[in-house]
């Protein structure tokens, strides 16, 4: 640590770790070790995967914010760097925040001049490697743990938090337990003796993270689909959607295989493409399974044709959307919220649907579990609006829980009972006035009961039909049926200014956790915005009322062409000019930062400027 | 238009089968097809096969796809629920409901272009997943619906009805439900009602993806001089390898057939496929011999027809995903929800 140009940066449980990795090294394990370690501590993180579209050899990073605060959006810049990754050590390096630390591996010397801004620790991790094992595998796999156990000590955690979890991870392999102890001491040692005092970060013990678990979105979406009782999945392998269905049939295997015969209480099938992933689906629903898929924006577009036969023959259908930047193949790893639209209003004709936006795992898990009981009691496609930011990192949320009171509303179907009883049927006739038919499910009745289910228009006896006045019945009543879709879909949360404002600001999905926080640095500089999270899609009464109490609304998302905000002008008919853009696409999770900078500059527009209070 | 209920004057005095069904509750609506159309002779073997069968109506899920052919099953039990999807899909469809509901008997039926052209990825992944499904291709090497383009069936060769000769190679989706695994594998003709009801029977008591491909001419686009799909030429080329006669019980057996002409095969639910030759040797349960016996034929322009290959042993996808016996549209709450507690231990490793 040589000569400082800036004074070093100083921080308790509020600063950036990021660290470059080559794809494929094995760092993926040490890094969540890492961030787990500082939950155990009490104190919050919120990790990010940077990685390509590639399986071995390209450059990967990982982000780890802590902040005892709470805040789990990304901060944005680095202020302690691990550069591990030659090939991108220059863009490492000069991403550090000036008085920010660099960590490398320094068996082999430094060449050129650095900055002078930063400060430098280097640890000879392949050095002591192979001076301490023999085996070459360990010597390259015991380099991770090592520097995991180095940056404990540099910021003085806690070693028998690391140690507690080398044994939780390899429980059972003793042989494994030792050497990765052993390794993580060793760093530990290293930069105990040859930094102490000599970094300003510092982990401290906290009871800030309270009962929160760490999970990632696309887990809990798979867990939300056994909790919802789906029992039969079809889907095609994309990124970064993948993961919902291998959480599905990981769960499935230990809380769904019948006890007695060992068999399974579900299908999980790899279908050729989404096309086929979305007709079994359709083929299951019709059937009275339930039913899902998971896919990304590609997928969706594939399954367009199917999507409006689910809409118009009305057969339910859940699909978890996790978005990924777009268009076409676009940024299969990078996170955005560009399939609203596309979503929306799903396949030709008139349709529309209905969305969920979940902010977090806890919601991805809540609300594919209610996709279901919507999509039955709809008799429509339902579709989870998560995406790549909260499916594929692990994130800090509220446990689960599950209300065993609660029972599956299969929504309006017939019984064989029913039937029997004299309970007329005209499949789609609205006899209750919300515009949900009753249906009925093959093999129920051996006379009464049975229909056709088709895509083309039909009477309310669901015979096919070309009439107009059919048609329009149909419509309409569809339309009927969208209005009662705003009465069940999640409403709208509220969070209130700490002042009375003239100003609001809507947002959705993953851009919870940096609007949370930006609302904070907006609020210390005077600017006071009264948020609203829209939690679905159509919007409710709520949602309504809000952008009408308001002159402006700022409307945050994470595409390019302001999706919702487009869905509430064409919904709502709003005038456009009240709802002010606040869009960030560049494939990086928003950040706080952003959204306060945007809002602020938007401030400061003629139109707006009136409306903030001056001060005193 | 809308559709007109068949009378059902008279019924009382039809004969029932073992269900207590007559052949008029195996019908459906009014056909609105061309008349002469091949695919309502299909339709009317169905009818047939699944009054001889004795099943409850109710117990069959009827599904297609889209075309002439696809709208039949509207025509054929009425009392079955039916899913007309979308063109070329299906297989995925019927793979979900088969899924769903291992109990039912599932009738996909479907044309050649809804099959060969359009909907070939699914056709080919359906048979090569085992899903438990009697496929019927009506084939008749047109779009029929969409007026009279050539498919994907149609003969090299072949001349449309406005004299276009068509250049493409076809595609023999008998040739590719046996290389890829179909375990039920046959082709008829909608004309020979005596080869295919026993044809359809023989697939629907199987357990497995059973195809048949029916050659069902279309009178209005493709019946002329010069079609290889027409009556004419048909009737000509055909090749029969056996008869097929289904029998319910292992125990009745026919004797009224020299030794050696016959072939019993059992299926897996007990029924019996009584084969009978029909002038070569033909070994119906030889997978690479249909295929060789298949493309042989072929090249000397001949129609082979019959039960090509059958797999005694078949078994379906719900065997392979070893899913239990109850079907997963009846599983209850109690049996799909895990509930709190496991969710609370679940919890305590996430933290
Ligand atoms: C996606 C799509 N593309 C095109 C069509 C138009 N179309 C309807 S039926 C059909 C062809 C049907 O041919 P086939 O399956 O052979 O049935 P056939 O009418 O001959 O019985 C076509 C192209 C459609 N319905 N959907
Ligand atoms: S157009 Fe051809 S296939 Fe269609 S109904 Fe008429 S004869 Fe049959
Ligand atoms: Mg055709």
């Amino acid at each position: 640590m040589d000569s400082m140009t800036v004074p070093a940066i100083t921080a308790v449980n509020d600063f950036v770790v990021k660290f470059a990795n080559v794809n494929g090294s094995g760092s993926a394990s040490a890094n969540e070790m890492f961030a787990r370690a500082i939950v155990r501590m009490g104190v919050p993180v919120s990790p990010r995967n940077i990685f390509p579209s590639n399986i071995q050899g390209m450059p990967t990073w990982y982000e780890v914010r802590v902040s005892e605060k709470g805040w789990l959006g990304r901060r944005g810049g680095c202020d302690l760097m691990v550069a591990l990754n030659a090939q991108t050590w220059d863009a490492d390096v000069a991403e550090i925040e000036p008085g920010g630390y660099l960590f490398y591996d320094s068996t082999r010397p430094l060449k050129g001049k650095l900055r002078e801004d930063i400060n430098v620790i280097g640890v000879p991790l392949t050095a002591i490697c192979t001076r301490e094992f023999t085996d070459p595998n360990q010597r390259r796999l015991f380099k991770n743990i090592m520097y995991v156990g180095a940056l404990a000590g540099l910021l003085d955690m806690e070693f028998e938090v690391v140690e507690g979890l080398i044994a939780q991870q390899y429980r059972g392999k003793t042989q494994l337990i030792d050497g990765n102890r052993a390794a993580a001491r060793i760093g530990y040692d290293h930069t105990r003796t040859h930094f102490a005092g000599k970094i300003g970060l510092k982990i401290r013990r906290s009871d800030a993270v309270g009962d929160r678990i760490v999970i990632d979105g696309n887990a809990a979406a798979g867990l939300g689909a056994v909790y919802g009782g789906a029992t039969v999945a079809a889907w095609y392998p994309i990124t970064p959607s993948t993961s919902v269905v291998e959480a599905f049939t990981t769960y499935c295997r230990k809380y769904r295989t019948c006890p007695e015969s060992g068999a399974a209480r579900y299908a999980i099938v790899q279908a050729e493409d989404e096309l086929a992933s979305i007709g079994m689906v359709l083929g299951a629903s019709w059937n009275g399974a339930r039913a899902f898929t998971a896919t990304s924006g590609p997928g969706i577009s594939l399954m367009q044709e199917f999507l409006g036969l689910s809409y118009f023959a009305e057969v339910p259908s859940v699909i978890i959307d996790v978005q990924r930047g777009g268009p076409s193949t676009g940024m299969p790893t990078k996170t955005q919220q560009s399939d609203l639209l596309l979503c929306a209003y799903a396949s030709h004709g008139d349709t529309r649907h209905v969305l969920l936006f979940p902010e977090d795992p806890h919601e991805c898990f809540t609300m594919t579990a209610q996709a279901f009981d919507l999509a039955e009691r709809l008799q429509t496609p339902v579709f989870l609006m998560t995406d790549l930011d909260i499916g594929m990192n692990e994130r800090l949320s509220q446990p689960f829980a599950w209300d065993d009171a609660r029972a599956y509303d299969r929504g309006k179907v017939l019984t064989a009972e029913d039937l029997d009883a004299g309970k007329s049927f005209g499949r789609y006739e609205d006899v209750d006035g919300d515009g949900i038919p009753w249906r009925t499910i093959p093999g129920t009745h051996p006379a009464k009961g049975a229909f056709f289910t088709r895509g083309t228009s039909r009477n309310a006896q669901a015979r096919y039909s070309e009439l107009g006045e059919d048609y329009v019945y149909n419509m309409e009543r569809l339309r009927t049926k969208f209005e009662t879709a705003k009465t069940l879909v999640p409403p709208p949360v509220a969070q209130p200014a700490l002042q009375p404002t003239r100003l609001g600001v809507i947002h959705f999905g993953s851009t919870s956790p940096a609007m949370a926080e930006a609302l904070d640095i907006l609020a210390a500089d005077g600017i006071y915005l009264d948020a609203l999270r829209v939690r679905a899609f159509p919007f409710n009464a709520e949602v309504e009322a809000f952008v009408d109490a308001h002159d402006f609304v700022f409307v945050v998302e994470q595409n390019e062409s302001g999706q919702l905000r487009t869905l509430l002008v064409n919904e709502c008919e709003f005038d456009p000019k009240k709802l002010v853009k606040v869009l960030h696409y560049d494939g990086s999770p928003i950040t706080a930062r952003f959204i306060a900078g945007a809002i602020s500059e938007a401030m400061n527009s003629p139109r707006l400027r009136p409306l903030i209070p001056t001060k005193g | 238009m809308t559709y007109i209920a068949k009378p059902r004057l008279g019924s009382e005095a039809l004969p029932r089968n073992a269900a207590g069904f007559t052949r008029r509750d195996y019908e459906g609506r009014v056909s609105t097809l061309c008349a002469g159309c091949g695919h309502d002779s299909i339709s009317a073997a169905i009818v047939q096969a699944c009054y001889e069968l004795d099943i409850e109506p109710h117990r069959v899920a009827k599904m297609s796809g889209i075309g002439c052919s696809s709208k039949t099953p509207d025509y054929f039990l009425g009392a079955s629920h039916g899913f007309n999807s979308v063109h070329g899909r299906m297989p995925s469809v019927a793979t979900g409901a088969a899924l769903a509901n291992r109990d039912l008997t599932y009738l996909g039926v479907s044309g050649d272009g809804d099959s060969a052209s359009i909907g070939i990825g699914q056709f080919a992944h359906a048979m090569r997943r085992g899903v438990n499904l009697t496929y019927i291709v009506e084939n008749n090497g047109v779009y029929g619906l969409t007026k009279g383009q050539f498919s994907a069936t149609a003969d090299k060769g072949s001349k449309s009805k406005k004299g276009v000769l068509n250049a493409d190679s076809p595609i023999d989706l008998v040739a590719l439900a046996l290389q890829l695994g179909a375990t039920y594998v046959a082709r008829s003709f909608s004309g020979d009602k005596e080869q295919l009801v026993p044809l359809i029977k023989g697939a629907l008591r199987h357990k497995g993806p059973a195809f048949i491909d029916v050659l069902s001419p279309c009178v209005t686009f493709n019946n002329h001089a010069g079609s290889t799909k027409s009556y004419d030429y048909v009737r000509e080329h055909n090749e029969a390898v056996n008869r097929v006669e289904v029998v319910l019980q292992r125990h009745a057996i026919e004797t009224s057939y020299a030794p050696g002409e016959l072939r019993r095969v059992v299926q897996h639910d007990g029924s019996m496929l009584l084969l009978r030759k029909l002038g070569q040797d033909y070994d119906p349960t030889d997978r690479i011999g249909a295929m060789n016996h298949l493309h042989e034929h072929a090249a000397l322009g001949e129609i082979v027809t019959g039960l090509l290959y059958v797999d005694e042993h078949a078994d379906d996808l719900h065997k392979h995903l070893n899913t239990v016996e109850a079907p997963l549209n009846t599983l209850t709450d109690e049996a799909l929800c895990p509930g709190n507690e496991v969710l609370q231990a679940l919890n305590a490793t996430l933290r």
